[in-house]
């Protein structure tokens, strides 16, 4: 199997979120970065499970700087063959997607992956906009998945429900919990990333269609209201009266 | 003009539906595109949120959701009626759907959109909701996707016109098979669009625990939540697990019992309206993002709390 899995660079979950240039970029001052969790222990880890049992490879792609060069090593120590950086600096989902589909455009890939959204932009746009592209069919939000011959089998995990679905390969699959255990890169995987070959692409120009203006921090709250828990009623009547959200 | 999406389940239209068409309302001069089954009452109905016209396929096929049928529907209703803006919710639908359709009409995608702070100017949660990002609206062709509980739909008068509408499907629209559907909500609201969520962490000890949030909820008909671990250990399913790595809510009253407050918990539930917190622990975290809060321990006050909500909506 030819498994191909787009992975972004995030901000660490604990990094503080502060901007700067008059809010119009975040500041990553003292700022470490990882691979997208959903892209990481999803989307990665289930594409090198595939390989290990039906045999192929996995390539990891990135649309980012030569900053970028630590997390995708990080991806090949986990298992990765070997990655694609395209070198630009997007502005928006519809750049990195655009960029993504035209390395993948005939490049055979049986599955690509994508995780169910950044933990910074939270946009879950690409693997759609991929699928589009592509003109592949795209299971979103999947939370299993299974290959049953030139098919996959996946789950859905949606809003209540969780659907079943038989899709036929090629297709776009954008990953999220339960597909994967997280895994840690062991030491043969660290000394053998070094020599994994990473090749960089030009970018070739789309326009951003969307891009941030200026980024707002949110309202801090007014201070906590305590309650005593010999008289926890309160809680109620506060949340009645004063909240009216009861 | 713009076109809004309206989702329907069980022939009835969803509740995110009525939050977009009403979000969409608000913006402009709407036309609505129903897909599936649903009685032209129901339909007409949607006057009473501000449309005038609704788009109707009547194709039982289209009551489940194929990303590239959607696409093709929406594509050739916005064509018909002119509409260079296609509104729908950031829900599983809008997340399947919203990007072919923009990359399709060439447009530009909002998604998981809050609100429009100016005419001109879009607002999203981003960094999981510890910030918001301002984005510039074009003034070209866009695709706006609308979250959850973010624009609050109120049923004023009025009767929409329905309109049948046909689009040439080919079997390649249906480009995968729907092979089962397990509810999980068990008839309850979704989690993601519930006014009211009660969640549990780590500090409820054990999954035998868990009546005392369910007889909470349940009073306040709310949903069930939990905080990561929760989920890790198997306490509760994946699909309760709030927080920068599970789903990210925006309920009207968020109650966290047991749960300390880590910052990638907080990042999923900081947009809740009202939050209040339950943990013994003075020191928690959490006290510091919370509107009301209790030190003391869950098993002595959540069942006093819950005989409390029983008594006040018994009228007593
Ligand atoms: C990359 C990354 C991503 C993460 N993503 C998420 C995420 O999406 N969502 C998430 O929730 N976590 C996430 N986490 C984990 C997070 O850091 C915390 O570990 C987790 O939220 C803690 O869960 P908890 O509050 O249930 O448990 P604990 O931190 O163990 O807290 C339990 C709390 O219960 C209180 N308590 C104990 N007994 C009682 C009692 N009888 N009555 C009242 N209170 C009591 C304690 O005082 C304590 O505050 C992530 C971590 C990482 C590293």
């Amino acid at each position: 199997m030819k498994l191909l899995v787009c992975i972004s660079k995030v901000p660490d979950t604990t990094a503080k979120v502060a901007f700067t240039d008059g809010n119009t970029r975040y500041n990553e001052n003292g700022v470490q970065f990882i691979i997208n969790p959903y892209d990481e222990w999803y989307a990665l880890v289930r594409a090198l499970e595939l390989k290990e049992t039906l045999g192929g490879s996995v390539t990891v792609i990135n649309v980012g700087k030569a900053d970028n060069e630590q997390i995708i090593r990080k991806a090949l120590a986990l298992g990765a063959d070997d990655a694609v950086r395209i070198d630009m600096d997007p502005a928006d989902a519809w750049q990195v997607a655009s960029q993504i589909a035209q390395y993948a455009k005939g490049g055979g890939f049986d599955i690509i992956f994508t995780g169910k959204e950044t933990i910074d932009y939270n946009g879950g746009i690409v693997g759609g906009m991929l699928a589009e592209l592509l003109d592949l069919p795209y299971v979103a939000l999947a939370a299993k998945l299974d290959v049953d011959g030139t098919q996959l089998n996946i789950a859905q995990e949606m809003e209540g429900v969780k659907q079943l679905i038989k899709v036929s390969m090629p297709c776009v699959v954008s990953a999220q919990k339960g597909m994967a255990e997280a895994r840690i890169p062991n030491m043969r995987g660290i000394l053998a990333s070094k020599s994994k070959p990473v090749q960089v692409i030009p970018a070739s120009g789309d326009a951003a269609k969307s891009p941030v203006k200026v980024f707002v921090m949110p309202a801090e709250k007014q201070g906590c209201k305590m309650i005593s828990a010999e008289n926890p009623e309160e809680l109620v009547q506060l949340l009645h009266n004063e909240a009216k959200v009861i | 003009m713009q076109l809004v999406l309206v989702e329907l389940i069980n022939g009835k239209c969803k509740k995110t539906a009525l939050e977009a068409v009403a979000f969409a309302a608000k913006m402009g001069e709407t036309t609505a595109l129903a897909l599936g089954t649903a009685s032209a009452d129901t339909l007409q109905a949607l006057g009473a949120y501000g449309i005038g016209k609704v788009l109707h396929i009547n194709n039982e096929k289209l009551n489940q959701v194929y990303s590239k049928a959607y696409t093709k529907a929406i594509a050739a209703a916005a064509t018909h009626v002119g509409a260079d803006t296609v509104i729908l919710s950031h829900n599983s639908t809008g997340r399947m759907v919203a990007p072919r359709v923009a990359v399709r009409m060439e447009a530009a995608l909002f998604a998981g959109v809050n609100e429009l702070p100016g005419n001109d100017t879009i607002r999203k949660a981003v960094f999981s909701g510890k910030a918001f990002a301002d984005l510039q609206m074009s003034t070209g062709k866009k695709v706006i996707s609308l979250n959850p509980n973010s624009y609050k739909a109120v049923a004023g008068t009025g009767t929409a016109s329905v309109e049948s509408f046909s689009v040439d499907f080919a079997d390649s629209d249906f480009d995968y098979a729907i092979t089962g559907v397990e509810d999980e909500a068990g008839g309850h609201v979704p989690l993601p669009e519930a006014e009211i969520v009660v969640s549990g962490g780590r500090g409820l000890k054990g999954p035998e625990h868990w009546g005392i949030v369910e007889d909470l909820a349940k009073a306040l008909g709310a949903a069930t939540a939990c905080s990561r671990p929760v989920a890790d250990i198997g306490w509760r399913p994946h699909h309760e697990h709030v927080g920068q790595t599970g789903i990210t809510i925006k309920p009207t009253l968020y109650i966290a019992v047991g749960i300390s407050g880590a910052i990638q918990h907080l990042a999923g539930v900081n947009q809740s309206k009202v939050i209040v917190v339950i943990n013994k622990d003075p020191e928690a975290p959490f006290f510091k993002a919370a509107d009301y809060g209790i030190v003391g321990d869950a098993f002595e006050v959540l069942p006093r709390i819950t005989e409390a909500v029983k008594k006040l909506h018994a009228g007593a």
